[in-house]
């Protein structure tokens, strides 16, 4: 099915299903333990062996050789594959940095071998006795010192980006802002380590691991080892966190594959925790200009935003300024990316990349920018809101309520009552609250699914849609049974497979409004085959209460699956409606801190967001993405930076001990509050993405907050007390 | 020379005696030898207590535990709290009020709970208690004191907090 037009009436409108707070689907197997994940594929028939991995101990240079001998005679030792046996590789479309395979090291712990044994202890202790001899060369860790040297990368991304002339604009504004902000390098840091189990029977490959994108793995997978794509059968039902760190082909996977084929068995290989930040990828930091002029009266006429970031070669930038094109009105604007070369690991997407740490930068800067204009923040955005593309002003928005959003959060937190800063103090705390948009766009990807009914009147639907924590198992379950009329217990879902029709995958907000229009098409295939078998006409077909009605006529669905069952499958695709209009979604965060007064520690109090997009298809379990994010926001704001050893080339804190995620103990109760609306120019479901928004932002309300309470403007994330302390107030 | 011994413990009630490598930790025993995969190995570093279980009554990280030291021991896992067909009332609470995603570190949050309430019930401080020796109240900034040794990188806190008082205080 092709989705070209705006969706209009259909039977997910009904909302007898979708829409509704359903607990979720496999809330009972993750509660009690009997989620299958990666590593837990257990076949009594099977006889395991264990792969440890070995992660390169320079940033860059070559591998001279490699002594196994030691490891070799180790107890329990079965094999030991290096990266010089494996050769160089061709590499996966979706990697940047090689995998493994070759003597070239492009970063800190990149795969250079894996030692095999009939136990977990016996490999870990071989894999101490791998003895790698390197030819180390110097590299580039240091992105302050290599912006200079940045260039503007292919032309794909929009490096550059122009309309009427920001520089004279912004020359000529009364009130400017000209103000430079740092992102740190992040970790995405799931909870579950990168991990596969490989066997292999003759040529043919089957694997469990823990991917986002089944059949990207799958390609990259066989790419990467050199086989037909048809031989390879990848799985992964469950996935203990993604967030971006698991869309692309890792080591883990391709480890797993070489080593069960040396050792002649199946052979488990997970990441270890200190080896998933340097061996795999991250949120690239960056530095961002950001210079904005306005009128008096508050409207802003120039708008421009820069941003420098580094990879390695071959890599990306980060999309850090794309929101600032469509964000606030503006006629005169400009954009531009820098990449400079580094050879640190691979700087790649994590949750919500572009916006997440450009939204860090501008948010703050409209706070700036609104503080110059003696202005109530709120009301600043809402002045400068805007209906179109500011770049393509005949290009609408599909629906924008950005300004509902910030009118909404405002009254239900109490925002009237904030006051100039370092002005509010409590029990030896400096009080005070902030404010900012939240904005990502919403992407669409091709999805299949598989809907078969068979004669007991069960649904079963097979796509090899993921599901990482997102709720992809129960909204998938609540389409199918919203179509075709039956409670949700009549409907299994089956996820994460290469034998069911390729999804969209979970990346990008995209997943659940993608894959859930997969599965609408398909059900469409059903309906009509249906009906087809019952000679129905299909114009006036009602798919309600397990029964399928037309006219006077109505026939239990198990009825009209006959014997054999009954398949509808298919994929949706989509025309232009992303191109004639401009689709995102929009949110507001409001945040109130406590700075204790002596230590310059910030202790957040409130959080409540408030979300514009599209239809909510579970508000269960999209409240808990949009908590998730608020909570991944408070850990980019407050602790998580990856630190770089700008002398050796890695990062210093790569474990869950150094790299400082939130806690229990750091996250208040957060509210959440959904705009009822719908979006008809998105998908028949008409919902749009949540994922990710609910993180673009909140940072930066939590930075504003910070300064509200202290009078401390900080440009540089995360805000530690050391950054504050020297300018908080007298304590007396 | 052997590196193996034998150990004799108990698990979700029933008695296991299991010949393993001396490095063996408590949860490579249980998710490799045992197939009791429901507790969850994050870090392998007690950072992130997705391996929590709860040993004689106390919950304790399994990965900075070897199996040999738990000779005799009860041990209760994920498994051992409930199964879908009857599950503990914090399981229940968890589904419930959504209090995970992934659910990678859920096992590991829910034995804490559990534990968590027992410590308080039994007048164990925490830091953050005022008075160390009087009965504890159970409010919001004790449990999320306890609790900040289980990581949820989906961010359920507020979702697990609630799921925590609607056990404690009886009240689904």
């Amino acid at each position: 099915m092709q989705f070209d037009k705006p969706a209009t009436t259909n039977p997910i409108d009904r909302l007898n299903v979708v829409g509704r707070p359903v607990p979720r689907v496999d809330g009972e197997l993750k509660t009690t333990g009997n989620a299958r994940y990666a590593y837990e594929w257990h076949d009594p028939q099977m006889d395991y062996a264990y792969g440890h991995p070995v992660g390169a101990a320079i940033a860059k240079g070559r591998v001279r050789s490699i002594d196994t001998e030691a490891a070799k005679k180790a107890p329990g030792v079965l094999a030991v594959v290096t990266t010089l046996d494996v050769g160089e590789r061709e590499k996966g479309k979706y990697n940047t940095a090689t995998v493994f395979g070759g003597d070239k090291i492009q970063h800190y712990h990149q795969a250079v071998a894996v030692v095999v044994a009939r136990s977990f202890e016996e490999a870990r202790a071989a894999g101490a006795l791998v003895k790698v001899e390197y030819a180390p060369e110097d590299g580039a860790y240091d992105l302050e010192e290599a912006m200079d040297g940045a260039v503007k990368p292919d032309g794909s991304d929009k490096p550059d980006t122009a309309v009427g002339d920001f520089e004279r604009a912004f020359a000529d504004a009364p009130v400017t802002l000209d103000a430079v902000y740092r992102t740190p390098d992040q970790s995405h840091a799931m909870m579950e380590p990168h991990a596969s189990i490989a066997a292999w029977k003759d040529d043919d490959l089957t694997i469990w691991t823990s991917s986002q994108m089944i059949d990207w793995w799958r390609s990259d997978l066989a790419t990467t080892l050199g086989i037909d794509k048809e031989r390879v059968h990848l799985m992964s039902p469950f996935i203990g966190g993604g967030f971006g760190g698991k869309l692309f082909l890792r080591a883990d996977a391709v480890l797993a594959a070489f080593a069960a084929k040396a050792a002649g068995r199946p052979v488990k290989v997970a990441l270890p925790r200190p080896l998933v930040a340097n061996n795999t990828t991250h949120r690239p930091a960056t530095v961002q200009r950001i210079r904005i002029g306005a009128e008096r009266n508050g409207r802003i006429t120039a708008i421009g935003h820069q941003s420098w970031s580094g990879d390695l070669p071959g890599g990306q930038p980060e999309l850090a300024v794309n929101q600032t094109r469509l964000l606030y009105a503006g006629a005169n604007r400009k954009t531009a990316m820098r990449l400079a070369t580094l050879d640190l690991p691979e700087g790649n997407s994590m949750r919500a990349p572009g916006e997440a740490p450009g939204m860090m930068a501008l948010e703050i800067a409209i706070d700036e920018m609104a503080e110059k204009l003696q202005m109530d923040p709120v009301e600043f955005r809402i002045l400068n809101d805007t209906q179109v593309d500011p770049e393509k002003p005949e290009r609408p928005f599909s629906h924008r309520n950005l300004i509902g959003c910030l009118r909404l959060g405002a009254e239900r937190f109490g925002w009237q009552k904030r006051g100039a800063p370092a002005t509010r103090r409590e029990d030896g705390a400096l009080i005070g609250v902030g404010v900012a948009a939240a904005f990502r766009n919403n992407l669409l990807m091709p999805s299949g699914a598989r809907v078969r009914l068979d004669g007991d009147g069960m649904i079963t639907v097979e796509t090899d849609m993921t599901d990482i924590g997102t709720g992809s198992y129960t909204i998938i379950a609540q389409t199918v049974a919203e179509m075709m009329g039956v409670d949700i217990d009549r409907v299994t879902v089956r996820l994460g497979d290469s034998r069911f029709p390729v999804s969209s995958g979970s990346g990008g907000q995209f997943g659940g409004n993608s894959s859930t229009s997969g599965v609408y098409a398909a059900c469409v295939k059903l309906r009509a085959a249906v009906a087809a078998r019952l000679g129905f006409n299909t114009q006036d077909v009602v798919f309600d209460g397990g029964r399928v009605r037309s006219g006077d006529r109505a026939v239990p669905l198990s009825q009209a699956a006959g014997a054999d069952g009954l398949i509808g499958e298919d994929t949706m695709t989509w025309g232009d409606l992303d191109k004639t209009h401009q689709q995102s979604t929009f949110g507001a965060h409001f945040v109130e801190v406590g700075v204790d007064i002596v230590t310059g520690e910030t202790r957040i109090r409130r959080m409540l967001a408030v979300c514009a997009a599209g239809r909510i298809l579970n508000p269960l379990t999209a409240r808990s993405q949009v908590i998730g994010a608020m909570t991944m926001g408070a850990g980019a704001a407050l602790s998580e930076e990856l630190v770089v050893d700008t002398r050796r080339g890695f990062f210093v804190n790569h474990d869950l001990a150094g790299y400082e995620v939130p806690v229990h103990a750091d996250i208040p109760h957060q509210d959440v509050i959904f705009m009822d609306e719908t979006d008809p120019f998105s998908s028949p479901m008409k919902a749009k993405g949540v994922g990710e928004l609910g993180l673009c932002g909140v940072a930066a309300a939590i930075a504003n907050a910070i300064y509200n309470a202290t009078g401390v403007r900080v440009r540089d994330y995360p805000i530690t007390l050391d950054k504050l302390i020297g300018g908080l107030p007298e304590v007396a | 020379m052997d590196f193996t011994s034998t150990v004799s413990l108990k698990v979700n009630g029933q008695p296991y005696q299991l010949t393993l490598d001396n490095r063996t930790t408590l949860l490579d025993a249980l998710r490799e030898h045992l197939h009791l995969t429901g507790t969850k190995k994050g870090c392998d570093h007690g950072q992130c207590g997705a391996c929590t279980v709860i040993a004689d009554g106390r919950r304790i990280n399994s990965c900075l535990s070897l199996a040999l030291m738990h000779e005799g021991d009860e041990i209760t896992t994920i498994e051992g709290l409930g199964q879908p067909e009857n599950m503990h009332a914090m399981q229940s609470a968890f589904v419930r009020h959504d209090g995970f995603q992934c659910g990678y570190c859920t096992p590991g949050q829910i034995c804490s709970s559990v534990a968590v309430l027992q410590e308080i019930a039994t007048g164990i401080p925490s830091h953050v208690t005022e008075d160390l020796t009087g009965t504890i109240a159970l409010t919001p900034e004790e449990v999320r004191e306890r609790m900040s040794g289980n990581i949820c990188r989906c961010g359920a806190y507020s979702n697990i907090l609630d799921a925590i008082f609607e056990v404690a205080e009886g009240t689904p």
